[in-house]
């Protein structure tokens, strides 16, 4: 039993701040439901939030399809949130993961259009590479800036995005256009797709993303090269003074977190999407950012970050056509959430919560890496 | 003096923190008009605790406060001001890009109509009121360009601003050159004579015997003795700090010096800031001997220790160790070569706080056997990790929860202790100590200095630097003096004066 209260403990002492974050963020989104309802012809309505989130927890876990749909949306913010939440563990933040998903969604797709004739076997694996090695040397570059000449990952990584975007355009439409379509897209990837392993939409990607997390657990936990990545993350003379080489970490770990955004865009390509166009949604890249501050950055915070995120994508249609309240109501209640986490003294005050871990380090490193400013004040 | 008013009494204060730790037990402290009052204790006794209860920091358990025998409750720092109370705090909280007249005033800004700052009136009257004190400041000289001396007179200045008559000062002279030491205690005593009060805290004999006209003994959260100057001495001090009789002195015993184990020849090496700061250093250790290097701070010293570590790239010269050039050698090279490192920072360099100790404790060879293995070599096993933690924590008296306690819980002279107990290792062939008992308490000292000496027996090679003249003088077999990056003076330890040393240092040269 005490093993077990311990354990317990421990959960609550990282967990609490999330999940009451989580609470909050629902119910300062049902008073603005509330306040909405008083502007629609339905009138003021104090129970439509019930109603809502009701709708929106049928969307998302009431039935096979939903549940399967919940974790189609989670795959990649499982991919996303781990390449975020690996860059905070080496202090790095890296915001470029919109744009290593794009490119990695576009190499998969285009090498998955080149082996559509190809069998299953050869053709889905290989396109999984060609994402994931696109969007590892697209994390590279940024990396690789910061390791050698200090320019900043978060510049570097938002002008790597738009890169990425006009680059992609510009290729789709010049290079690798598909000939019979009415708009510039990549040809069908055809036996590349991902295998439908159950229902409708359940692809391979999900198992695989539940696998990424432990692998990703094991590194940072495990293996020297994860003591490696935190060392720098938590202070980088020290690690130097320890023999370690800073400059060879950060380049790495913006190419491993670069690796697992391409791999969620391939897996988002050849699971969900199946081409290529200028315009597809890169959403991907920035909730995963908000993954993996839900999630702590720890692996398993993020899978379940990860699958409330995609339930809320999932629950939300059935949510707008029974109970009328617009999806947007979504971006909302993650925004909600974020806002929480950062203002966590909020939350500390209204739950009255003790024995909670007093700082998100994470958030640390966002708010140190934007300002620019001095680590936080460490106890003497 | 015996016979002034009290101005400020403390009784029977208690403090239990929620770890369970009793910080404070019934302390009672008395402060009289014009006292400069030490308070000496080991690290975590409880002094910074009991002065923190005082600037309404921390809220006592039980105990009651008097100022001018009158009962007061203190509930924050705008409280302890109210009430003439200011403290000078370890690490200064000034603004580095304000200028000290700005400082001094922010949060009692002089405004002249309405809203406009008066930074003129301001800084006539910082200008009166250093004079008093003895200090020269030019109150529009921004914070980042003083001397950590100066930083902390303008400290003193902003509390005395405020009025304060009850000054406390929370180990003022850990940051200190000696002749900055000097110059604040002459601030103390000026300060005695317009009235006011100073309570300083401090674990170093020496100075407080110095200044002091009383000195209070903490240990453990309890006052252990009370004592006038002129009626102890620093072995009974040191007695009633520690709890047991302690060797001031250590004894050194003779040394045996073998092979050259370090050769340094024309070393040179640039700063940060790209000066020049060590020029064509040459530099003998042998094994079984300790070298010191004396000198006052930022003659170069912190560039040769990183360049003999790996940590800064030199311009010029050559480093051999045992004969092999290790000169472009990686910090992984140099340490599998025998080359151990204690750093002057211990929070920058020497640990990470967030991790606990056993993982600080194989820190420096966390990817070698048995520390990891496995897969490809790269699998940590922590039960190596664990075990190598709780033999070193026995071996070198690490008090600490245990081997997953974090780091930065640890008072300064466990965490130090858990670096030396990481560097002290079995095959040690150099190793280099900077400032290795910086803000340490007696015991810690003693039991480091005495690691040391025990690891030259062994046949280790030692290099010691260190800004504190004694502690060199009193570790080192030969004594280098550093002067703006080179060696002026080579003494061996029969025949070293202090008071050439000194000059050497101050000057570089041996007639000034």
């Amino acid at each position: 039993m005490s093993r077990l209260g311990r354990l317990a403990r421990q959960i609550w002492q990282v967990a609490s701040i999330p999940l009451l974050a989580i609470v909050l963020a629902f119910v300062v989104a049902a008073v603005v439901i509330v306040v909405s309802t008083a502007f629609t012809s339905s009138g003021f309505a104090p129970l439509l939030p019930l109603a809502a989130y009701a709708s929106l927890l049928a969307g998302a876990f009431g039935s096979g399809t939903g549940i399967a749909n919940t974790l189609v949306a989670a795959a990649p913010l499982i991919f996303g949130g781990l390449a975020v939440g690996l860059g905070f563990k080496a202090g790095l933040f890296n915001i470029g993961v919109a744009g290593q998903f794009l490119v990695g969604a576009f190499a998969a797709a285009v090498t998955g259009a080149n082996l559509s004739e190809a069998p299953a076997a050869v053709g889905a694996p290989l396109a999984m590479l060609a994402g994931a090695f696109a969007g590892a040397a697209f994390g590279f570059i940024p990396g690789f800036l910061k390791a050698w000449t200090g320019a900043h990952e978060v510049v570097t990584t938002i002008m790597l995005n738009n890169a990425a975007v006009l680059l992609l355009t510009w290729a789709v439409n010049d290079l690798v256009r598909a000939a019979g379509f009415s708009f510039p897209r990549t040809g069908p990837i055809g036996n590349s797709a991902l295998p439908i392993i159950l229902g409708r939409n359940l692809h391979l990607g999900i198992p695989l993303a539940v696998v990424t997390v432990f692998a990703v657990r094991w590194l940072l936990d495990r293996t020297t090269i994860g003591f490696e990545i935190r060392t720098v993350g938590q202070n980088p003379n020290a690690s130097r003074y320890a023999g370690m080489r800073p400059i060879f970490i950060t380049t790495l770990t913006m190419t491993l977190s670069g690796l697992l955004a391409g791999i969620a865009g391939a897996i988002q390509m050849l699971g969900v999407i199946g081409f290529y166009a200028p315009g597809i949604t890169a959403s991907v890249g920035f909730d995963s950012i908000a993954v993996a501050l839900l999630g702590r950055s720890n692996p398993i915070g993020i899978l379940f970050a990860a699958i409330l995120f995609g339930a809320f994508r999932a629950g939300a249609p059935l949510m707008q056509i029974e109970t009328s309240v617009p999806i947007e109501i979504i971006d909302i209640i993650q925004a909600l959430v974020i806002l929480f986490l950062a203002a966590d003294l909020i939350v500390r005050r209204v739950f009255r919560v003790r024995g909670a871990k007093p700082i998100i380090p994470e958030l640390a490193t966002v708010t140190q890496t934007w300002a620019g400013g001095a680590p936080p004040a460490q106890p003497t | 003096m015996g016979d002034a008013p009290p101005v400020l009494e403390m009784r029977g204060i208690t403090k239990r923190f929620p770890t369970g730790t009793l910080a404070n037990d019934a302390i009672d402290l008395e402060l009289r008009r014009g006292e400069i009052h030490a308070l000496l204790g080991e690290n975590g006794a409880g002094k910074s605790t009991l002065m923190n209860i005082l600037y309404g920091l921390v809220t006592p358990d039980a105990g009651e406060i008097l100022i001018d025998r009158q009962p007061v409750t203190i509930r924050d720092p705008a409280d302890a001001i109210a009430r003439g109370i200011g403290m000078v705090h370890q690490h200064f909280m000034l603004v580095p890009v304000l200028s000290v007249a700005e400082n001094v005033v922010l949060g009692n800004e002089i405004v002249r109509a309405g809203q406009l700052l008066d930074l003129r009136e301001a800084a006539n009257q910082i200008k009166l009121l250093a004079g008093k004190l003895g200090f020269d400041v030019e109150p529009s000289t921004r914070i980042d360009q003083l001397s950590v001396g100066q930083q902390q007179r303008v400290e003193i200045l902003k509390a005395i601003y405020r009025n304060a008559r009850i000054l406390v000062l929370d180990e003022p002279t850990a940051v200190l050159t000696p002749q900055e030491t000097h110059e604040i205690f002459e601030v103390f005593r000026r300060l005695r004579t317009e009235g006011a009060s100073v309570i300083f805290i401090s674990h170093k004999l020496d100075e407080v015997l110095e200044i002091a006209d009383r000195i209070t003994v903490i240990r453990r959260g309890k006052v252990v003795g009370s004592r006038k100057p002129g009626e102890t001495n620093e072995n009974e001090l040191a007695e009633l700090m520690v709890g047991r009789a302690v060797s001031l002195r250590v004894d050194r015993g003779r040394s045996h010096p073998g092979a050259v184990t370090l050769e340094v020849a024309g070393l040179r090496a640039k700063d940060d800031r790209g000066h020049e700061a060590v020029r064509g250093l040459d530099l003998v250790v042998r094994a079984g001997e300790i070298v010191g290097i004396a000198g006052v701070a930022g003659n170069g010293q912190d560039e040769i220790v990183e360049s003999l570590m790996g940590l800064r790239r030199p311009i010029a010269g050559t480093i051999r160790l045992a004969g092999a050039d290790l000169t472009r050698a990686t910090v992984d090279q140099r340490r599998d070569r025998g080359m151990s490192f204690v750093p002057a920072d211990r929070h920058r360099f020497g640990l990470v706080l967030t991790y606990p100790v056993d993982d600080n404790l194989a820190l420096t060879r966390y990817a070698e056997r048995p520390f990891a293995g496995g897969f490809a070599g790269i699998v940590r096993n922590f039960r190596t990790i664990a075990a190598n933690a709780v033999r070193l924590m026995k071996e070198f008296d690490v008090r600490a929860p245990g081997p997953k306690a974090l780091a930065g819980t640890l008072s300064g002279g466990n965490q130090q202790k858990v670096i030396v107990a990481r560097e002290f290792g079995q095959d040690v062939k150099l190793l280099i100590l900077d400032q290795p008992t910086r803000g340490l308490d007696v015991g810690s000292i003693e039991f480091i200095h005495k690691q040391v000496i025990a690891r030259r027996d062994r046949g280790a090679a030692v290099l010691l630097v260190s800004a504190e003249l004694d502690e060199v003088l009193e570790l080192s077999d030969r004594i280098l003096v550093v002067f703006r990056g080179n060696i002026v003076g080579t003494f061996l330890a029969e025949e070293a004066q202090r008071e050439k040393i000194g000059l050497l240092m101050a000057t570089g040269a041996a007639r000034a």
